[in-house]
């Protein structure tokens, strides 16, 4: 890691049980100033325990929290300089819009008048102006939504918490408020700590994005490299659509490993740390990486017999039964050039991998 | 609803209805009508009049209502206070506490009073009262009130405490509150319509507490409930409808203040 980039928060070792039930088994992980870092896992998989215990509303079990170098885990919520942004917003129902944003302030210690005139700011960054002397009931789930953010960036924290604030707003107002939140991250160079279950949504937004399952760190990586090279098969499974093959490993050279599918199919991918000659593992590629034809191409090429086309609007999602194999299942893009590639269920073709295609998966 | 449950559509469902409401409602219908009549008779009807009224203030036992009223008054004032803070910090440990080990009985103890006849509470408040060598007098009467108006105001507290989130609580603190910080600024203006409702039920049920008040309360000392138990066995008189028809007026009115506080909503 480059040194001159500072961490924001770092999580070592940190073991969450409660009882006899583990949440968080031994996560560590740093957090870089300025990113913005999504926590990224199905519901259950401990993501909002881990930032509860950033937070401070959940003891640290082992292990330590750091905040700019300073071990913050025995801090009350209220003596850490980080804010969050909760699910359900919990915006003070008794209060006017105003007087929620102001209110960090005021507990802080500002008077306040200077409360107000920098909840006004901040209102006016989430253009809400205009809201400023109405309760919270009065707004649209989206406009509470804003006001919970300008609340909790109006004391400056040094870390935005965030429990997945998007996850009540209809599809437009979410995609939305994607952008606008990148936008006032980049914008406050606060560093943004997001929780969500929503992988679209974390390789929308997200400059790093921690993969969790079961309480434990998947992988950890650009939204690029999660996608394009996961890991391991939960995270292959878990972001975006993907084929998993099961393969044998029969030679490894050069960087390239040379497998094969049940029907005897042969592949050739790159070769992957831990997966040695022998190995029976899972092998993953995304259906839009796979190119249809009637005609074998000169690289990996497997034979199959089309079973169903499905339109699904942006593409074409063509199924096919591999020859005494798996099924497989191939993304055209609905354009005049895709469609022409399309063949009807009951003809034999070719399924046609881009070099690069095939991942394989550790475990 | 279907026409097939529709309660309406019971045999004898009219019938009933109206003979629960005359039980209830005829025998304060009569006093209140008999309070404005202008004859010394409690049955005879002579036309309408102010004169049970005014004898109620300026009658031979206007100094006895008078003391009594004050007694009555400020008692429950002092004992609703005192009652509802208690009630406060009761239901804010058992709501906000989290599953300490004995929650269930805990709220089980301070709803109980409720349950227990009001006559077995009155003996053994006068027993302790006398075991202790407390001196019957104004302060056993308020400090008995204090404690059998506790329940009441515990409820609606209660009941307020158990819908608001405690992630408004999370928010204040995430937010630099203290937790005395949290407490003030977010919860208890969220539980305003609570308290209220809580204070008014427990006003309404000190002020007119008979049994464990006439138990406790010693010589020489009255309050209206007692006073016009007095005036009674002494014989009917028609001031006793226009005071109780006051007594009544007085309790519609903070019934139905303590109704729509506990339904008020401060957060539109």
């Amino acid at each position: 890691m480059n040194d001159n980039v500072e961490i924001a928060v770092d999580v070592r070792d940190a073991i969450k049980r409660y009882g006899d039930f583990t949440a968080l088994q031994q996560i560590s992980l740093s957090i870089r100033d300025n990113e913005f870092f999504t926590l990224l896992g199905p519901s259950g998989c401990g993501k909002t325990t881990l930032l509860r215990m950033i937070a401070g509303f959940e003891d640290v079990t082992e292990g330590g929290i750091y905040l700019f170098g300073d071990e913050i885990k025995t801090l009350p919520p209220h003596k850490r300089p980080v804010n969050t942004v909760f699910q359900n917003y919990a915006l003070f129902p008794h209060m006017t819009v105003l007087e929620n944003v102001g209110f960090g302030l005021e507990m802080k210690g500002s008077s306040r008048k200077d409360a107000a005139k920098r909840a006004a700011e901040m209102l006016e960054l989430v253009q809400l102006s205009q809201f400023a002397k109405r309760k919270p009931a009065q707004l649209s789930g989206g406009q509470q939504q804003r006001v919970a953010l300008a609340r909790a960036l109006a004391p400056s924290p040094k870390v935005l918490l965030l429990d997945e604030p998007l996850s009540a707003l209809d599809l437009k107002l979410r995609k939305a408020m994607q952008i606008e939140l990148k936008h006032i991250q980049r914008e406050t160079g606060i560093t943004f700590i997001f929780v969500t279950h929503d992988q679209e949504e974390a390789l929308t937004m997200s400059d790093r994005i921690a993969v969790m399952s079961a309480g434990e760190l998947q992988q950890l990586g650009a939204p690029r490299d999660i996608y394009e090279l996961p890991r391991n098969m939960f995270v292959a499974d878990f972001i975006g659509d993907t084929n998993l093959l099961e393969v044998s490993v029969d030679k490894i050279e050069g960087g390239r490993a040379q497998c094969h599918i049940g029907g005897g199919h042969e592949l050739i991918c790159d070769a992957v740390d831990g997966v040695n000659v022998g190995a029976k593992v899972h092998l993953s590629v995304r259906p839009e990486r796979l190119v249809l034809s009637d005609q074998a191409s000169d690289g990996n090429s497997l034979k199959g017999t089309v079973t169903e086309n499905i339109y699904i609007g942006t593409d074409i999602s063509t199924m096919l039964d591999l020859e005494d194999g798996p099924k497989i299942t191939v993304r055209t893009s609905n354009t005049e050039r895709g469609n022409k590639r399309l063949i009807q269920p009951g003809s034999p073709a070719f399924v046609n991998m881009e070099a690069g295609a095939a991942r394989l998966l550790v475990d | 609803m279907s026409a097939k449950t529709d309660v309406r559509t019971y045999a004898g469902f009219r019938a009933m209805t109206l003979l629960c409401l005359f039980i209830l409602y005829a025998p304060l219908v009569v006093v209140t009508i008999y309070s404005f009549n202008a004859s010394r008779s409690l049955t005879v009807w002579e036309g309408l009049s102010l004169r049970w009224y005014a004898d109620v203030f300026v009658g031979p036992e206007s100094a006895k209502f008078q003391q009594a009223a004050i007694n009555s008054f400020s008692i429950a004032i002092i004992a609703a206070t005192v009652a509802t803070t208690i009630a406060l910090a009761a239901a804010t440990a058992i709501v906000r506490g989290g599953k300490f080990r004995l929650r269930a009985p805990s709220f089980g103890l301070i709803t109980l009073p409720i349950m227990v006849p009001e006559i077995v509470l009155a003996v053994a408040t006068l027993i302790f009262f006398n075991s202790i060598g407390f001196t019957r007098g104004y302060m056993t009467i308020l400090v008995a009130h204090i404690a059998f108006c506790i329940p009441f105001a515990y409820l609606p507290i209660q009941a307020r405490m158990q819908g608001i989130e405690d992630t408004y609580e999370h928010a204040a603190m995430d937010l630099y509150a203290t937790k005395a910080q949290a407490f003030r600024r977010i919860l208890l203006p969220l539980m305003m319509p609570g308290i209220i409702s809580g204070f008014l039920l427990a006003f309404i049920v000190s002020l007119d507490d008979f049994i464990i008040t006439n138990f406790v309360k010693g010589a020489g000392i009255e309050t209206l409930p007692t006073a016009i138990f007095g005036s009674v066995k002494q014989g009917l008189k028609p001031n006793i409808m226009a005071i109780s028809t006051m007594l009544l007026g007085l309790s519609v009115v903070m019934v139905t203040i303590s109704y729509f506080a506990s339904k008020w909503d401060n957060t539109k």
